[in-house]
């Protein structure tokens, strides 16, 4: 251990090398969520750990876990937001609470399915900002005592 | 192979209940989670494979990170002799109300969507699934399409979750 805060080296300089491409598997899972197994739902706790990961491996204080703090707040109500918005508006058009009014698409493409995509983004906001909460809750603003 | 899973299974979460160390018994917590995940995986149903794999990994984590932060807790007491009676007898009283539940199950291993019940909705989703939705992944058409609430309310026990947790471990202000 240096005095640096965090873990070694390694771990700090393997992080920088993974993220990306943890990012990237997490959007995918979210984006073929209607093609794919996986969904907003596995998407989002992908997206999660790529930030938990930073946080472990860059060893941040308090400090360092207010601004996401806050911005995860805003995301996590949006999320929760957008997701009852799009399912309100299939009462608008259809009826019913999620109707998928948006028919059209090739099947087993990316751009089809409705409202289902739609619905997978809002969920993976909701559930990628939630997750981070949690850690941010009970491992960080612990600590101090 | 899948009762070797489900047999470990069953001793991880005992020494879980068992171990005096906090940190032993998360870690065969996970245990129990991750043979979940591998039998989810030869019943053929991937996307709860996932879903659970990561659920896992972030419990652990988050933890293992909270209870290290802590020095390592021993447990130390004794159980009390009349709440470990009590608790059997909840355990053996549920476990009966279960298994009575349980025989009116079909038979494990046979798909519902060989039954020959024109009313299954199994068979209705993969039939018509593809079409209505849109959706080549049945189980996301099913989620988001069919079941229109489900999602509502896994979100709203999420989000009341966080709720809780940042209302009771946040830091409190003192007035000086």
């Amino acid at each position: 251990m240096n005095n640096e805060k965090g873990m070694s080296e390694i771990v700090k300089a393997i992080t920088s090398l993974v993220a990306a491409s943890i990012m990237v598997f997490g959007i995918n899972i979210t984006f073929y969520g209607h093609l794919t197994p996986g969904g907003g739902f596995a998407g989002g706790l992908i997206l999660a750990f790529l930030f938990i990961l930073y946080y472990l491996a860059y060893g941040g204080d308090e400090e360092l876990a207010k601004l996401p703090f806050k911005v995860n707040h805003i995301l996590d109500s949006a999320g929760a937001i957008g997701f009852l918005f799009i399912g309100t508006l299939g009462i608008h058009f259809g009826g019913r609470f999620l109707y998928n009014f948006m028919k059209g698409g090739k099947a087993f493409h990316l751009l089809s399915g409705g409202i289902i995509p739609l619905e997978n983004i809002a969920i993976c906001i909701k559930v990628g900002a939630s997750i981070f909460l949690v850690f941010t809750v009970l491992a960080v603003f612990r600590r101090e005592k | 192979m899948i009762e070797l899973l489900l047999i470990l299974c069953i001793v991880a979460a005992i020494i879980a209940i068992e171990s005096k160390n906090l940190l032993s018994s998360i870690i065969s917590l996970g245990g129990v989670g991750f043979s979940l995940a591998i039998i989810m995986l030869f019943l053929s149903a991937p996307d709860v494979a996932f879903v659970q794999i990561l659920v896992e990994v972030v419990m652990l984590i988050i933890l293992i990170r909270a209870t290290i932060n802590r020095d390592v807790t021993e447990v130390k007491c004794k159980r009390e002799f009349f709440g470990m009676i009590f608790g059997m007898a909840l355990v053996t009283v549920l476990l009966g109300i279960l298994l009575m539940g349980i025989q009116t199950l079909p038979e494990f291993g046979t798909a519902l969507v060989n039954a020959s019940a024109e009313s299954v909705p199994a068979k209705y989703y993969i039939e018509n699934g593809l079409a209505q939705t849109g959706s080549a992944n049945i189980v996301t058409g099913v989620l988001l399409d069919y079941r229109a609430y489900d999602t509502l309310g896994e979100a709203t026990v999420l989000f009341t979750a966080i709720i809780g947790a940042i209302a009771i471990l946040r830091k409190k202000k003192t007035n000086e």
